[in-house]
């Protein structure tokens, strides 16, 4: 960036007038676009964030049940249950998410009215936010499933010697013990996880849900402000990264609590 | 020294009417074609201290965790307090225990120190200890905490109570496992080479908490490699050597009057 220019050669210069015109013009113009209220379209997006959380926090819940039953089931279940859960895993994470989401939302809701009316049953219509959640949560379990598996495999085993040992039964040595245990290991792995799923729910308007990028195509497809929506929709992506976080490292640092800091062995 | 006294007195004729803690009979222990306990029994009496020595790869650490099952026998009888381990078959061959409940129940009478310590790391040393009475015994969770102060202060950690495992040495690393054993009450404790793992001048501190333990009447089997050790607190010694018993007997005629030869050459090689 050149040094500020004299006001003359400014003035004989019709493309910095140009650019300074528009600038003040689309300041006034952006924030009215973006204002929460009608007619600004502010309000809009931010429904479609509250909806991309709602299906990231579900599918991201659903995603760690179905890993922590799956890593225990690949470590210790039986043949048969090992071989579908490699099948779960190697599927899930072989086909592009784009398209497992269009196969099991359309699949999977045909699939389930098929049996209700073979059952003879009624039709239903299910919702978008539960069928965002099953299908995210679905892919996220593929994922999950190996990151916990991972860090069930680093916890040091003598720690699940002494449980057997004191007479601790599986249930109670799963909550006091392994799960524990595993988890400073496990969240770096399921923090990515879980910011994925937060990008991943734009995937969902391909099937239209609501989220934060149908709204936001909505917004701009009628106002032609497409720059000032996807950047404001880009600035909420990142808001919601920072976010989590900090969330992440206050929950990684209570996780860590037995365990020296790396620092101080620098 | 005033426990090979106390040893002595212990291991008289008194001790064989004490009701038997621990009975191994005629144990096998298979890891695939590696036959590492070929035949082994062991008794273990109320006050007795059972010192398990032998070389490495004798079988001696595995056969202390068969009695709890950490390891399953692959045949033989255990029992413990007068019952029986109930074993069966599963679908590849292997022996495993028939009921889960009552091996849980069994494990949570016998106090295990293992030679890496094996403390929890993500819990602080009192979290440690009224763990198993508050979450498997059903003990009262401030009536646990004041019988785990005692605990620690017993083997001289009260003020690292609210430390976490790692920042302390192995020393007390072991010490806190001991207490953990002790908060259960055991009716056996049972070591499991418990300063192998330690630096050599931090030996001292866990052997005088353990020998402690011995002088007062805890019945204890102890797997180690300190034969002084094992003189001075054991009431009875096993000397395993592939796979076997070898030679038993007291201290005073296993260190002072070995009649096997390889016992003897053990002992040289060690001493």
């Amino acid at each position: 960036m050149p040094p500020a220019l004299p006001s003359a050669v400014r003035a004989s210069n019709p493309g910095a007038t140009l650019i300074d015109a528009l600038l003040s013009a689309s300041a006034a113009g952006i924030i009215e676009l973006l204002s929460p209220y009608p007619p600004g379209w502010g309000g809009t997006l931010l429904l479609g964030l509250l909806h991309s959380i709602e299906i990231a926090l579900g599918a991201t819940v659903l995603g760690l049940l179905i890993g922590t039953g799956g890593a225990f089931g690949k470590l210790y279940g039986g043949p048969v249950v090992r071989d579908l859960l490699a099948v779960y895993t190697t599927v899930v994470r072989a086909v592009p998410e784009l398209v497992l989401i269009l196969l099991l939302y359309y699949a999977g809701t045909d699939l389930i009215n098929q049996a209700l009316t073979a059952m003879g049953y009624q039709r239903v219509d299910i919702s978008g936010l539960a069928a965002g959640i099953a299908v995210l949560g679905f892919v996220q379990g593929a994922y999950s499933t190996e990151v916990i598996r991972g860090a069930i495999l680093a916890i040091p085993q003598g720690q699940i010697e002494a449980a057997r040992a004191y007479g601790m039964s599986p249930g109670l040595m799963l909550r006091r013990i392994t799960l524990p245990a595993m988890l400073p290991f496990a969240i770096p792995g399921l923090a990515n996880l879980w910011l994925i799923a937060t990008k991943d729910t734009a995937l969902l308007a391909v099937v239209g849900f609501y989220e934060l990028a149908l709204a936001t195509r909505q917004a701009a497809g009628v106002t032609k402000a497409y720059f000032t929506f996807f950047f404001a929709a880009g600035v909420l992506y990142l808001i919601l990264s920072l976010v989590s976080n900090l969330l992440i490292g206050r929950v990684e640092a209570w996780s860590r609590r037995g365990m020296p800091s790396l620092k101080e062995a620098r | 020294m005033s426990a090979v006294g106390a040893a002595a007195v212990r291991s008289g004729e008194a001790q064989n009417s004490a009701a038997e803690a621990i009975h191994v009979e005629n144990l096998h222990k298979k890891f695939g074609q590696l036959h590492v306990l070929k035949g082994v029994s062991l008794s273990a009496r109320d006050g007795e201290v059972i010192a398990i020595i032998g070389g490495s790869g004798s079988g001696k650490s595995t056969l202390l965790r068969c009695i709890n099952c950490l390891e399953n026998p692959t045949s033989g009888i255990i029992r413990v307090n007068g019952e029986e381990i109930k074993l069966k078959a599963d679908s590849h061959g292997h022996t495993i225990p028939a009921d889960r409940r009552q091996i849980e129940r069994i494990r949570s009478k016998l106090g295990m120190v293992f030679q890496n310590f094996n403390l929890w790391s993500h819990m602080t040393l009192i979290e440690n200890v009224i763990e198993v009475p508050v979450h498997v015994l059903g003990v009262k969770r401030d009536v646990a905490i004041r019988e785990a102060e005692k605990l620690l202060a017993r083997v001289g950690l009260a003020e690292k109570r609210d430390v976490y495992p790692a920042y302390l040495s192995g020393g007390q690393q072991q010490r806190a496992a001991i207490a953990r054993a002790l908060a259960i009450n055991p009716r056996v404790m049972l070591f499991d080479e418990p300063t192998s793992a330690l630096d050599p001048e931090l030996v001292g501190e866990v052997l005088k908490v353990i020998g402690d333990l011995a002088r007062e009447g805890r019945t204890m089997v102890l797997v180690t490699h300190e034969m002084k050790f094992a003189r001075e607190v054991a009431t009875h010694v096993v000397y395993l050597c592939n796979g076997l018993v070898e030679e038993e007997g007291p201290p005073e005629q296993i260190f002072g009057a070995p009649k096997s030869e390889r016992l003897k050459q053990f002992i040289r090689n060690i001493g």
